[in-house]
Parts: C-alpha cells; structure tokens; sequence
C-alpha cells in the first residue's frame, strides 16, 4: 500500500484529487505556511510570558542571562545559520532534480543540527553543575568549583529560577522542533535515495526547507532574549 | 416488446456511501465525505455524554440543598460537562461535520487539499477524546473548564493532567482542520468560482479556520506551562515564586475567548445558507455577511481581557476591553440585520431546518445583547461568575451553535445520506428544543441577576423556584435531542430516497447527485455565475 490516495489519470506525479502539479505544490507550500504561522503563536505565547516577566524583575533576569554561556550560545547561532545555508542548497539542487546534491546537503544540514544539539546538551549540563535546573537542583547560592555551596558568591534573587524555567521551557520546545527537524531530514534522505524526488515534484523537500528556517529563524529570537540582554 | 426491468440509479450507482463497506475502508478513509460522518458518529457520542453530565447537574440542583451527588462529584460533573461539550462538541461540530463534508463540494472540488492530514485530525480527536473519557473513568477533575491557576496547578486532586493532555492533542486535530480548510478555499476552487461567488458557508468556515490556526497554538503551550507547573511543580504561575496568575488567565483567554467565534462563526454559516434556502432568496448583503466573518475573526482577538475584569486588571485595560468586546457585537447585528432583510418578502418555507434557523435568530439576540450588557464594566461587576453568564453562554452557544448545527443536519441529510427523514417529527423536535432551551436558559438570567453564583452545589431557597423551572426546561430539552437520534436513525432504513435537489435550494452540493460520488461530481463543475442565484429560478421544488 504505497498511499490511500489516489493517483491522478494524467499526471503520475500528481494526487488524484488536484488539477495539476502547480495546484499541488501550491497547496503544499500554503500549507506549510499556515502550519508556520500556527507555531509563531505557540512560541509567541512564550516569548509574551518571557517578556512580562523579565519587564517585572529586570534584575533577576539579567542576573539569569548573566548565568548563560555566551560563547556556546554564538557558537550554535553560527553553527543553526549554517545549516539553514545549506537546507537551502538541498532545496536548490532539488530544483535541478540532483538527487546526488540533495543527499549530499541533506546530510550535512542533518550533521550540523545535531551538532546544534549537542552543544545544547553540554551547556544544560554546565547549569545542572551550577544548580541552575529548576525542580532538580535551583539554588540560589551559586556553587564553587567543587560544586558545594559557596558564600564567596553573590546570591541569585529567586525569581532567577523564572528565568531558567522559561529558558528551558522555550529552548526545550526548540529543541524538540530540530529533533522533529532532523527526523524528516532523514527520513526525505532515505526517500532521496529511492529516487522519489523529481526537478518536476519535490514538495516534500522545499516545505521541510521552509520549516527548517523557521526553527533556525526561533532561534535567531531566542538567542538574543535569553543570552544577549545582560550588562557589560 | 421485451420488458426492460426498471432499475432506479440509486441502485448501480456508485457513491461514497456504497463504494465499499468493508470497516477498514472506514477507518483507512481519506474521503472527506467519510471523515465527515466520522466525525458526526464521535461527536454525537460525545454530546450524549456531556449532555448526561448536564443532566445530572440539573437534576441536583432541584432542591436547594443538593440533591443527588457529594459537593466534590457536583464539582467533577461541571468540568467534564464543560470541557466534554466546548472541546469534544461546539467546537469540531459544524466545522468537522458540515465543514468536512460541504466545503470541498461547495467549492466544486474532490477533495480538501491534504486528505491525509484530515483522517490524521480524526484520529488526534479519537486519541485527545480517549484521554478525557479514560481521565472522567478514573474520577475526572474539579477544576472547572477554565483550569485556573494556581488552583489547577498546585491544589486540584483527580486527573488534571489527564484532561490537560486530551485537550492539548485535540487542538492539534482542530489546527490541521483549520489548516486543511484554508489551503482548499484558496488553492481548490473550481473554475470561475471567484472570492465573491462562494457561498456564505465557506466565508464562515474560513473565517473559522483563521481563528482555529491562530489561537489554538496559544491554549496548547498555556496547558503545557500548566502540566509542567503541575508535574515538576516549578512555579509559573504562582505568586510564591514571582510567577503571575493573571498572566495564565490572559493567556488562557487569549484562545478561549476566540474559541466562542470557533464555535459560532460556522453557525452563522449554516443560518446564511437555511435562510437563504427557505426564504428562496438570494441573501441581503452578501457582501456585509461574509466580510463580518473576516472582521468577527480579526476583532474577537482583541476582547479576551472582558473575562477577566474582576481579576484585577487596571481599569485602562478595562475600559479599552469594554469597548472592544461592544465593537465585536457590531458585525454580529449586521448578519442578523441581513438575515430579517433576507426574510422580507421571501417565499419562506417553514421546513424543519428553517424553523431552527429561525429559533436560531431568537436566541442568538437574546444572547448577543446579554453580551454586550456583560461588556459593559459596571455592569459586569454584578453578574460576574454568575448564572446571568451561563445563560448569556448557553444562548449563544446551545441557542445559536447547537440549533445552527441542528438545523444544518437537518438541511443536508438527504444529501449526505440520499434520504428524507420525516418532517413533522422534526418540526416537532425543533419546536420542543426551542421551547425547552428557554424553558431552562432564561430563569437563570433571572436568578443570575439577582444574585446565585455560579458552580455551586447548593443555593439559598430563594433561588429554588428558578432551578426548578431550568430543570423542568432540561428534561424537554433532552426529550428534544432524543427525537432526532431516533427519526434520523430511523429515517436510514425506512426514509425516502431524494433527488439530487429536494429543496429546490441552490448551491453546487444540490447539483451532484445524493448522496454524491466518491468524488463529488459526475463532471468537474464550471461556476459561471453568483451563489445564491434564486432570482432567476424558473422551476419550482419538487415537494
């Protein structure tokens, strides 16, 4: 059973219920869109709980954004941009009907988000080692180098465990959209290589595309938000 | 002479209905026509078991004392009637059930633009259903539809989580619906069907599908915080940490108030259609009615804080909110303006889907003013949380989406079916639901003004005569929803087989056959002139 859809008379490549092929990509494009739209207000939901608060406890905030790591944070702006760089070759070469090209971009967008990931991953264990987790381990005495509480440190205003809560909250929920981001990449490379994908018909790859720069464009946001607005 | 045995074309003919009747070919279906009636089976289930629970509400509160369950049940039995009948019924009926299996026909094409993605939205609304109904068997929750925190969150014993997560997967069926009916109205439409030739229904359920595509998202991550507050109790919302509970309430609003326009936008729909049906009329101000959709859509995002003016909001915010939430009741009167005007000197017809359109004009007004009294701040203060706004909810909500969805059944059954059901058992059930809905409904205005609160299981006596009279009006109202259960049902086996046209109504869905082919029509259509061309009909219905 390949689909429950059925093929259109004239055009193999079209599902049986559209015109033509340009009704076909229109529609997927469109649809794409408006699912996009759909999760601008499911992060813009954070961002306005972010902004409240941080409007209502600046101190604390910047206090938490002092808190990140600047250079693993720029690091993975750079590393995201990139892979949005090449996410946008693939969807090129699939114009051209180059499954060679698509294969080849596919797989190093895919290497670059879970290196993004990664990285991710080594700074949520640097705040677990600065007791910056809430519900796991949030204090609001920084630890030492041994990670024992230390009185040499200034103390963290409470509402600094807020601020990690949104962190991890919105980075979380972007994690998990480049997980999702990196699954349907790797599931278009597999189709890729059965030669699913035409010059003529590749709506598959450019709507991944474009969901691909959404994710990267979320965390253009968020970077800033959380890394950027502290002092000095 | 040989005699050719007469074969009616109901009988070689192949429609969605006959096309196979194997279940898997049900529940594999990617036919917009079969999702439809999927959708009507499940949400009628559900209906019958918010209903039950409403039942029960009112049955308990026949005597001021209470007179059935434990305050704590009482509790339990209003938030799953709450959340069973906003998530699980108002909100997928029309658009699931009508939308589904009108919209791609209305817009003459053979499916809606991602058939796939529809059966996915069926199954999110099974799965997200499955959550609640298993949350309701372990006991349910107390918290009341709204979830407010810090209640919810941190206090609340039973299934919050449970019902939060049913909710939050039923959204997603609602988005990739909404998704679905954008992409189909502007990519699918058949030749010369432009912007302005298409019926009122699909504005409505456009309009619809913006709201859906745009607010939904907002409940999902507000439950979420909710659930992570709740499990890891980290504290968002709760002051203690320096977390906001009124940010919860307007982030909560922020979907919930355009959720009432989810509900009622496509219910508007449906009256634009049966109006213009049984008045055989083209509709007074085409344009008006379908652009007060497209402006309800834009301007109900902008009145969520009128729920919240007791919640300590500034009073800037308040007054700014107040005349928001009157100027949103500005393009409602302007429909039912249009619909009176529509009315006037049409050939009207009082079959039993237009005296629900008509019953639907009564209570929507009565709701639709009780609305912009609750608007007003003063006022608002008075009868905030109590029965005044249930009965302004339920006029708007069981007097204009729940009769607008009744009414459009009634109107495409022998469409969607190929059979007539009988129509003096439905007038008959159209005129017991109107009457036991006020019946119930209008002595809690009364009792909401003067003063009974609502979600509560006991009351002074004072109050009995008024709950007394809403439970009597309850009881004809079920036998009222009972009725077409049965005749419906009933009219399957026995009910007469139509014709493409039995209300000599126009429309691209009465020009295909009933019930219609797998895909819609026998020939791709070509629109070539307005939706509503009843001024130049020649022939007269076929009854």
């Amino acid at each position: 059973m390949k689909s429950l859809i059925a093929v259109h008379p004239d055009d193999p490549e079209v599902a049986g219920h559209f015109e033509d092929i340009d009704q076909q990509r229109e529609s997927s494009s469109l649809g794409m869109w408006t699912f996009l739209a759909t999760e601008v207000l499911f992060f813009g939901a954070l961002f306005v709980g972010y902004f409240v608060y941080r409007v209502r406890y600046p101190e604390a905030f910047r206090r938490g954004s002092e808190e990140m790591n600047l250079w693993l944070g720029g690091l993975n702006t750079a590393v995201l941009l990139t892979s949005s760089l090449t996410m946008a070759l693939g969807v090129h070469a699939a114009g051209h009907g180059d499954n060679r090209g698509i294969r080849r971009f596919l797989a190093v967008t895919m290497v670059l988000g879970l290196a993004f990931l990664g990285i991710k991953a080594i700074e949520y264990a640097a705040e677990a080692h600065e007791r910056l987790v809430p519900a796991v381990n949030f204090s609001t005495i920084p630890p030492d180098e041994a990670g024992l509480p230390s009185a040499r440190q200034h103390p963290r205003p409470h509402q600094v465990e807020l601020f990690m809560i949104f962190y991890f909250v919105m980075t979380g929920l972007h994690a998990l959209h480049m997980i999702v981001g990196v699954s349907v990449l790797s599931f278009l490379f597999v189709l890729t290589g059965r030669g699913w994908f035409t010059a003529r018909w590749h709506n598959p790859i450019e709507t991944a595309g474009l969901y691909w720069h959404f994710v990267d464009i979320v965390w253009v946001f968020l970077y800033p938000c959380l890394y950027l607005l502290r002092q000095g | 002479m040989t005699s050719i045995p007469y074969i009616p074309a109901y009988a070689t003919a192949e429609t969605y209905l006959n096309r196979s009747y194997r279940i898997r070919s049900w529940l594999l279906t990617v036919d917009h026509k079969r999702i439809g009636i999927l959708f009507m089976i499940s949400i009628t289930l559900f209906f019958v078991v918010g209903g039950a629970a409403a039942t029960l509400i009112r049955l308990h509160l026949l005597s001021p004392a209470g007179t059935l369950v434990r305050v704590e049940t009482y509790n339990r039995l209003f938030t799953l009637h709450g959340v069973i009948m906003v998530w699980f019924f108002l909100i997928p009926s029309i658009p699931t059930v009508l939308g589904n299996f009108l919209l791609p026909i209305m817009v003459g094409a053979r499916d809606v633009a991602f058939p796939k993605l529809n059966l996915a939205s069926w199954y999110l609304f099974i799965i997200g259903g499955s959550f609640t109904i298993l949350a309701m068997i372990f006991g349910g929750t107390d918290t009341g539809w709204t979830f407010y925190t810090p209640y919810s969150s941190q206090f609340a014993n039973g299934h919050v989580i449970l019902v939060i997560t049913g909710i939050f997967v039923v959204g997603f069926s609602s988005i990739l619906t909404g998704i679905n009916f954008i992409v189909t109205v502007h990519q699918m439409r058949a030749p010369g069907l432009t912007w302005f030739r298409l019926p009122l229904f699909v504005w409505a359920i456009y309009a619809t599908s913006v709201v859906q595509v745009l607010a939904t998202p907002v409940l999902a991550i507000t439950l979420a915080l909710v659930g992570i507050e709740r499990i890891w109790r980290v504290g968002i919302f709760d002051p203690a940490v320096g977390g906001d509970p009124v940010l919860f309430q307007h982030m909560f609003w922020f979907y919930s108030h355009p959720a009432v326009y989810i509900m009622i936008l496509p219910a508007f729909g449906v009256e634009s259609e049966l109006i213009a049906a049984f008045s055989r009329k083209r509709p007074f101000g085409y344009g008006f009615i379908a652009m007060s959709s497209v402006a309800i859509a834009i301007i109900g995002f902008l009145v969520w804080a009128h729920h919240m003016f007791v919640s300590g909001i500034s009073i800037y915010a308040g007054l700014v909110f107040s005349l928001l939430s009157m100027i949103v009741a500005v393009p409602s009167a302007i429909k039912v303006f249009n619909w009176i005007a529509t009315l006037y000197k049409g050939s009207i017809a009082l079959k039993t889907p237009m005296l629900y359109a008509l019953g639907f004009i009564g209570l929507f007004v009565i709701g639709g003013l009780t609305g912009v009294m609750l608007a007003t701040l003063g006022l608002d203060m008075h009868v905030h949380d109590t029965y005044f706004v249930i009965a302004h909810f339920h006029y708007i909500m069981v007097g204009g989406a729940v009769m607008a969805y009744m009414g459009g059944i009634h109107y495409w059954w022998p469409k969607m079916t190929g059979r007539s059901y009988s129509d003096f058992w439905g007038r008959i059930a159209a005129i017991t639901i109107f009457l036991g809905f006020n019946l119930t409904f209008f002595p809690q205005f009364v009792m909401g003004y003067l003063g009974m609160p609502r979600r509560y299981a006991m009351y002074p006596p004072e109050f009995a005569v008024y709950n007394i009279l809403s439970s009597a009006g309850a009881s004809i109202l079920a036998a009222g929803y009972l009725l077409p259960l049965i005749y419906l049902t009933l009219s399957l086996k026995y009910g007469e087989r139509v014709g493409n046209n039995p209300w000599g109504a126009v429309g691209l869905e009465w020009e295909t056959s009933s019930p219609p082919p797998v895909h819609n029509f026998h020939k791709p259509p070509v629109v070539t002139d307005e939706a509503y061309a009843y001024h130049k009909l020649k022939f007269t219905p076929e009854s």
